[in-house]
């Protein structure tokens, strides 16, 4: 094959629920390897928040929507020789068949590698996957189409049971099901050709219940083939595996089962002759524990069968945790052989003297669990199944099981919930039943709770379908907390315990101590984890790679740095409110450290992310981001040298400040001081006014007498909030009485000890500032602007740098504010602050709504759009180097020409049950970014980029609040003017209707015949939604099912006017073609 | 409470942890293998005997131990050391624990060490010799090795070999089977199951066999098996593949290919600390293809030895050491590694195919 020159990359986009972090590592990765072969790179991304797009990491940068029309710009401008389509995710697997399909890759001579595009689609269509495999000899799971009762039952004679029943063209599977029994399934088919609308539903093997087992392929272009790492899914088949608890490698397979399938793996990668890595996932026969119940005729087989279940012709969120799961990089690998080289040609980057064409061997057993997002979404479906619903996943290493799965449930950062958590209520019914030992998120605290009740091995099986071999594990755990709760705390139990992975804290409780008490013994009785590396091949060479985790074990390998050093602290499981940012600035701080000959040490649990690649820093603690494991490594270090960084890592990091600071142990830049300052209400308000800095007027209450007195005085709406929780949870907005009594009612009933915050909500328009400061001086790379009112989280606001609508005046006093602030509270490092600006006649007031001493989630965007290497100025910063040393200063730096726009992105249709109405909390899950020489270029690539942009034409269903009805009517005749036709419930189209305008009432009583508010939806006589709420819960229930349908059908749904508006100002510029540039074209101006 | 037992190395290195399966001593030579799957298969090939053989993979037993797997007719490896041993092992095959498994077999265990840092230690060290123990103190223990032979001076092939000639049962396919005379200096199960696939009619034969009785057994091809120990001990099996070379297709696996080289006339020599496990890089020179392959052995040809005529077919990828011979004039096939995996990858089972591919052109 002829070696490409120049390559295109194509990045994930946005981060969604089945698309994270780990694109950016793998993309990351590859376009570096790209480069060490002298290869240019091209690289594509809508998402501003991640390293792949950052300088230094690809030759071209472009952040641009996703588009076919934008790629096929950049081809014909980049005139790149080749494709990279399998390290974006599914986004650039379709966008790669699109791009071929169009004929754009052929007209310009742009080879696809790796991956041919006749191998994507056929794993990607179903039945050309099965016909590949039968062609093959492999096995995959017998199916049929049947029109009737009788037709099932004749396949009960070739496939037998179980069988499952998919009822064609139905949503959500609805009107399927299992059947073990004849009885079943002549219930279960009749229901379901009841239920399909073309009269025919297929009928298939039924696996769940089976082992589920995946296996990470590697192959080159001269037919060398290697597997990675087979990893085992702790919930069997049933459960999708990005929401599965998964352990590697494989536990409880003979090598006889590992070789078949690793066998059947190295075949398949074969047909479908990729060059690069794959994922293959499988179905293994279950143990007879389970078979009994989930698949009988598995019961009696001699030896284990197996299906092939799915392939994934690309790198993958498996893959990235299968180079972290064994140190080797697959993304990078895959890149490499993309272009041609042999695996044996590329050396093993760990060792540093074996290849790449080998199979890593471990020494310790790794598990993940992933982290999903009904902390925040209480009245989400918690039920886990075939589609995905984790927003983010941890890692954890160790070598027992027992304290890999205990590690990873301290790296969760779940409130509290150690393992020894469960709900009270489970245990208040009779027998298990009270136990949620269903998929869901919980599962693993019920199942730990079930088996302290004393349910049989024989039950859970039945119930769930896990391998006995983990239930035992599990069983383990529960005799040492026995143990732990019967006997004095000895250094035998200790070690014992601590080998298990009981944490000081479960420990503490346990055995009636506090968490101190256990450490200050433990350590006295010299009982203190040591450090292993994570080397690809179990010891039997030495390894280059600084890759560590902590064990209980003799002998430690992470002797301290004895240079100077300091320590960033990772921001954990990608989750809502706590993204990819994080772990961007994290990046950023340790390379900004070794820049100026500091020794970087990174500690994260995310096996997703850039941070956690092992040769991002000097050195990589792979651990729980809690008290415990953060000061054992610090003092693995020598806590004294080694300072910590917080700032960058969230909210996870933040939460380590205070127990750093109890412990005396130092900081790099502004510590636990400034931080409580302003998280402390009162302090915080204190502060403010002694710098004379106006904020909203407000109160704390603890009764309901005293919070209307405080209403009476301020004037509605407020905005109120429980004091003890941060970042927007729980906040509301209430416009009334009625509504304050109803939030105080149930804020008091949750916890009457902390006051709930009233404060007088500002109806103006929110802005926001980060800033670097030296503790003298305060850079402002610009200010941003954010496009929805305040009340919506700004998370999900869509933000606008530089702020056009501002005046200067506001924009001097942000800066003014910003700068003093930063001094007052003695900022090392970065500072967020958000304002919102309220304009009266002619008049205009700034006030001071939140500061945030540490890195926000603008960040890399404000990075991005003003040049301005942010994270890199505030480590140097904390490391002693001043603005001006570094060769800048304070004050606003100098307005870019370019429009940057930051769009949020949301995972809305796969969390059932959660309404996507925008406000106070945050439920965007990632983010993309829109730029361009003007505002309504950026718009427009913004909205395209988050799928927020109308369709060219279509009808729009309104139903409007009665409060924002004079507000949104001149939008409604802009719809009408640019020719969309319009469909609105009752009230709005009575309204619509007086103007004189075209309008379809469509009834939103959905018992009140058709079509109503749904059926248009479903029937997409709709292309867009409009619905704004009133603050009432009845109000909010009403219009659920209307946002919920727009969501599941993925068309726009607008809560917000401001949203709106917007979109309407991009609707009428749409004629007007956008431009598509390098990165660097936006930065320096056009040549 | 669980019993103790040590581990004390040569060097006089001990690990304290508890005693699972035959509460006894045993001494022999300390190797760690890094397959994380096979343990039953690993302790019942021969090429393990004289030796006390540590898993780096921590969780041991986890599928128990089944009726199938085994290599041999009985534990040969001289003890195992695990970090950690499955009481409750979960597998519909499964028919014991490991503990009882080793126990019945009188072989003795320790878990709960610090394997890695064992591993570590014979890494830099190289393999030496070790005593497990659950009735000596770690002084005693240092006392009776230093009492007992060294792995070198053990012939533990003959010990492993079989006593008499044994057939494997007559083959039902439809061609012509290629009849195989099996030097047996500890051959696996996985060898003679591969040779049946393939279509063949095995002669299992001591390694004292003479070539007359050989020819006698008027085989299409010979196979000299894999087998522990030094190869210096087995000049019997050198002299008589001496008078075979060249007048009948050959092919050697590990012990079975050093002795072929050596019956050439090429030199073999000790490994720092051999090779064990599923996961080692083997090029095959003319194809340039990598093959994934298990190995186990402590010895290897030296490739400045080869006379005229032996070249090197494959190489390991990891130190460069010679993986596998073929010869410019004679029916040769000679590896260093286990094509029959067992356990491990079955990447390399196509050479039994071509061992009959090898015996047919020669028969024709």
């Amino acid at each position: 094959m002829e070696r490409p020159s120049k390559v295109l990359v194509i990045g994930s986009g946005p981060i969604i629920i089945g698309q994270a972090a780990e694109f950016d590592y793998s993309g990351a990765q590859a376009c570096r390897a790209l480069r060490e072969e002298g290869i240019t790179t091209v690289l594509v991304n809508s998402n501003p928040a991640t390293i792949m797009t950052d300088e230094g990491i690809a030759d071209v940068v472009y952040i641009e929507p996703l588009t076919v029309e934008v790629i096929e710009k950049i081809i014909q401008k980049e005139q790149p020789d080749g494709l990279l389509p399998t390290l974006g995710g599914q986004t650039g697997l379709n966008l790669a068949v699109e791009l071929a399909d169009a004929g754009i890759l052929d007209k310009h001579g742009v080879k696809v590698l790796g991956t041919p595009i006749q191998t994507i689609k056929d794993a990607e269509e179903r039945s050309l996957f099965k016909q590949l495999l039968i062609r093959i000899g492999e096995p995959v799971p017998e199916s049929a189409t049947v029109h009737s009762v009788a037709e099932a039952k004749e396949l009960v004679q070739t496939i037998g049971l179980p069988l499952i029943v998919r009822p064609s063209y139905t949503l959500g599977g609805t009107g399927g099901g299992m059947a073990y029994t004849m009885e079943e399934l002549e219930a279960v088919t009749e229901n379901g050709l009841a239920c399909s609308m073309s009269g025919e539903v297929l009928v298939e093997r039924c696996l769940a219940g089976w082992k589920e087992l995946e296996f990470e392929v590697m192959r080159d272009a001269a037919d060398t083939c290697i597997t990675i790492c087979c990893m085992e899914n702790i919930d069997p088949m049933g459960v999708h595996t990005g929401d599965s608890i998964v352990v590697a490698p494989s536990q409880t397979l003979t090598d006889r089962e590992y070789q078949m399938l690793r066998s059947a793996s190295i075949r398949i990668i074969r047909a479908l002759g990729i060059e690069g890595g794959c994922n293959i996932q499988f179905a293994l026969t279950p143990h007879p524990m389970v078979a009994k119940h989930w698949a009988p005729d598995q019961l009696d087989v001699q030896e284990s069968q197996y299906y092939v279940i799915e392939v994934n012709p690309r790198v993958s969120r498996s893959s990235a945790l299968a180079s972290k799961a064994t140190g080797y990089p697959i993304a990078r690998v895959t890149a490499k052989v993309a272009t041609g080289k042999r695996l044996d040609e590329i050396p093993n980057s760990v060792t540093g003297k074996t290849l790449a064409s080998f199979e890593p061997a471990i020494d310790y057993i790794v598990a993940k669990i992933p982290r999903w997002p009904f902390d925040k979404f209480e009245m989400g479906d918690r039920v886990t199944g075939s589609q995905m619903k984790g927003t983010g996943e941890v890692m954890a290493i160790g070598r027992t099981f027992e304290s890999a799965i205990q590690k990873a449930v301290r790296s969760l950062e779940v409130g509290k919930k150690t393992l020894l958590w469960e709900d009270p209520s489970w245990s208040k019914e009779d027998g298990f039943d009270g136990y949620p030992l269903y998929p869901n998120d919980l599962r693993l605290w019920a199942l730990l709770g079930a088996l302290r009740k004393g349910i049989s091995d024989d039950d859970m099986c039945r119930i769930t379908g896990i391998d006995p071999w983990f239930i035992h594990k599990f069983r383990n755990i529960l005799e040492m907390e026995k143990k732990l709760l019967g006997v004095e705390l000895s250094p035998q139990v200790m070690w014992a315990a601590k080998r298990l992975g009981f944490s000081d804290e479960s420990i503490a409780v346990l055995a009636d101590r506090l968490p101190e008490q256990v450490r200050t013994v433990r350590k006295q009785w010299g009982i203190v984890p040591v450090y292993k590396t994570v080397d690809t091949c179990a010891a039997e060479f030495a390894a280059e790679t600084p890759y560590f985790y902590s064990t209980y074990e003799t002998e430690n390998e992470a002797e301290p740095i004895p240079d100077r050093k300091a320590v960033v602290i990772g921001s954990g499981p990608i989750r809502i409110g706590q993204g990819i940012e994080f772990d961007y600035c994290c990046v950023h701080s340790a390379w900004a450290l070794q820049e100026i000959g500091i020794r970087s040490i990174i500690v994260n649990s995310n096996p997703e992310t850039v941070s956690t690649d092992f040769d991002t820093s000097d050195r990589l603690y792979f651990e729980a981001l809690d008290e415990e494991s953060v000061r054992n490594i610090l003092d693995n270090e020598g806590a004294e040298v080694s300072p910590s960084i917080v700032q960058f890592g969230g909210q996870t990091a933040i939460n380590m400040a205070w127990p750093l600071q109890r412990a005396n142990l130092p900081f790099f830049g502004s510590g636990a001081e400034a931080i409580d300052i302003a998280e402390d209400r009162r302090r915080f308000e204190d502060f403010l006014e002694r710098l004379g800095i106006p904020q909203p007027p407000g109160a704390g209450v603890t009764s309901i007498e005293e919070a209307l007195s405080v209403a009476r005085n301020l004037g509605y709406p407020l905005l109120v909030r429980p004091s003890y929780v941060l970042g927007g949870r729980a906040m509301e907005i209430v416009y009334n009485e009625t509504e304050l009594i109803r939030y105080l009612v149930m804020a008091l009933d949750l916890d009457s000890r902390h006051p709930v915050l009233i404060d007088k909500y500002l109806l103006g328009k929110e802005v926001e500032v980060d800033a670097i400061c030296d503790g003298e001086e305060v850079l402002v790379p610009g200010v941003m602007e954010h496009i929805e009112r305040a009340g919506v989280h700004s998370g999900d606001s869509i933000a606008v740098y530089p702020g056009i609508n501002l005046t200067d005046e506001e924009v001097q006093t942000m800066l003014d504010y910003t700068t003093r602030i930063g001094v007052a509270l003695g900022v090392r490092g970065l500072i967020n602050v958000q304002m919102v600006i309220v304009r009266h006649d002619g008049e205009s007031s700034v006030y001071v709504l939140e500061v945030n001493p540490r890195s926000s989630r603008t960040v890399p965007f404000m990075s991005k759009v003003t040049g301005v290497p942010m994270v890199r100025l505030a480590t140097k910063i904390m490391a002693g180097l001043s603005l001006r040393e570094q060769g800048y200063r304070g004050g606003l730096w100098k307005k870019s020409r370019l429009v940057g726009i930051k769009a949020p992105v949301f995972s809305m249709s796969k969390l059932i049950g959660v309404d996507n109405y925008l406000g106070p909390e945050m439920k965007s899950t990632g983010e993309v970014m829109g730029i361009d020489f003007d505002l309504p270029g950026a718009l427009t690539k913004a909205l395209i980029a988050s799928n927020l942009m109308l369709p060219s034409k279509g009808s729009i269903l309104l139903s409007i609040a009665d409060r924002d009805k004079t507000e949104a009517l001149p939008m409604v005749k802009r719809l009408h003017e640019y020719g969309y036709g319009l469909h609105a419930t009752e009230g709005t189209a009575a309204m619509i209707a007086a103007l004189g305008m075209p309008v379809q009432m469509v009834t939103k009583k959905l018992s009140e015949g058709h079509p109503n508010v749904l059926d248009v939806i479903r029937d997409s006589s709709v292309h867009a939604v409009v619905n704004t709420i009133t603050g009432g819960r009845l109000a909010l229930k009403d219009g659920f099912a209307i946002r919920r349908a727009a969501v599941e059908h993925r068309i726009p749904c607008y809560t917000s006017l401001d949203t709106l508006q917007v979109v309407l100002d991009a609707v009428s510029a749409s004629g007007r073609p956008y431009n598509v540039e390098r990165m660097e074209t936006y930065l320096n101006g056009r040549s | 409470m669980d019993d103790k037992a040590y581990l004390v190395l040569e060097d006089g290195t001990t690990y304290e942890g508890n005693a699972f399966g035959a509460r006894t001593s045993s001494c022999g030579e300390v190797v760690f293998d890094t397959s994380m799957t096979g343990y039953q298969e690993m302790l019942t090939d021969p090429s393990f005997a004289g030796q006390l053989l540590t898993l780096t993979y921590p969780l041991i037993g986890n599928y128990g131990i089944n009726a199938i797997d085994d290599q041999s007719s009985h534990v040969q490896a001289r003890g195992l050391i695990v970090r950690e041993h499955c009481a409750s092992p979960s597998h519909f095959q499964s028919s014991e624990t490991l503990d009882a498994y080793l126990t019945r077999q009188g072989i003795p265990g320790i878990a709960g060490i610090d394997t890695r840092s064992l591993t570590r230690r014979l890494r830099s060290s190289g393999v030496m010799m070790g005593v497990l123990t659950s009735e000596m103190t770690p002084a005693e223990a240092l006392r009776a090795l230093h009492a007992a032979p060294s792995y070198e001076e053990q012939d533990l092939a003959a010990e492993a070999s079989t006593d008499s000639e044994w057939a494997t049962p007559p083959q039902h396919s439809g061609r012509n089977p290629m009849h195989v005379v099996l030097l047996d200096c500890g051959v696996k199960q996985g060898i003679t199951n591969h040779l049946a696939a393939a279509g063949c009619q095995v002669t299992v034969v001591p390694l004292w066999t003479t070539a007359d009785r050989i020819r006698e057994l008027a085989p299409d091809g010979v196979l000299v098996s894999p087998g522990p120990g030094d190869p210096l001990h087995l000049s019997v099996v050198e002299e008589m593949m001496c008078q075979l070379l060249g007048n009948l297709p050959i092919m050697g696996i590990c012990l079975g290919h050093q002795l072929i080289a050596r019956a050439f006339g090429a030199k073999t020599y000790k490994l720092k600390f051999g090779h064990h496990g599923g996961n080692h890089p083997v090029r095959d020179v003319a194809t340039g293809r990598v093959y994934i392959t298990t190995q186990n052995h402590g010895y290897a040809v030296d490739d400045a030895s080869l006379p005229d005529g032996l070249t090197v077919s494959h190489v390991n990828l990891n130190d460069g050491t010679v993986e596998g011979l073929s010869h410019r004039d004679y029916p040769l096939l000679s590896i260093q590694y286990h094509a029959e995996g067992s356990p491990g990858p079955k990447d390399s089972s196509y050479l039994f195919t071509q061992f009959v591919d090898l015996m047919q052109q020669h028969a024709s």
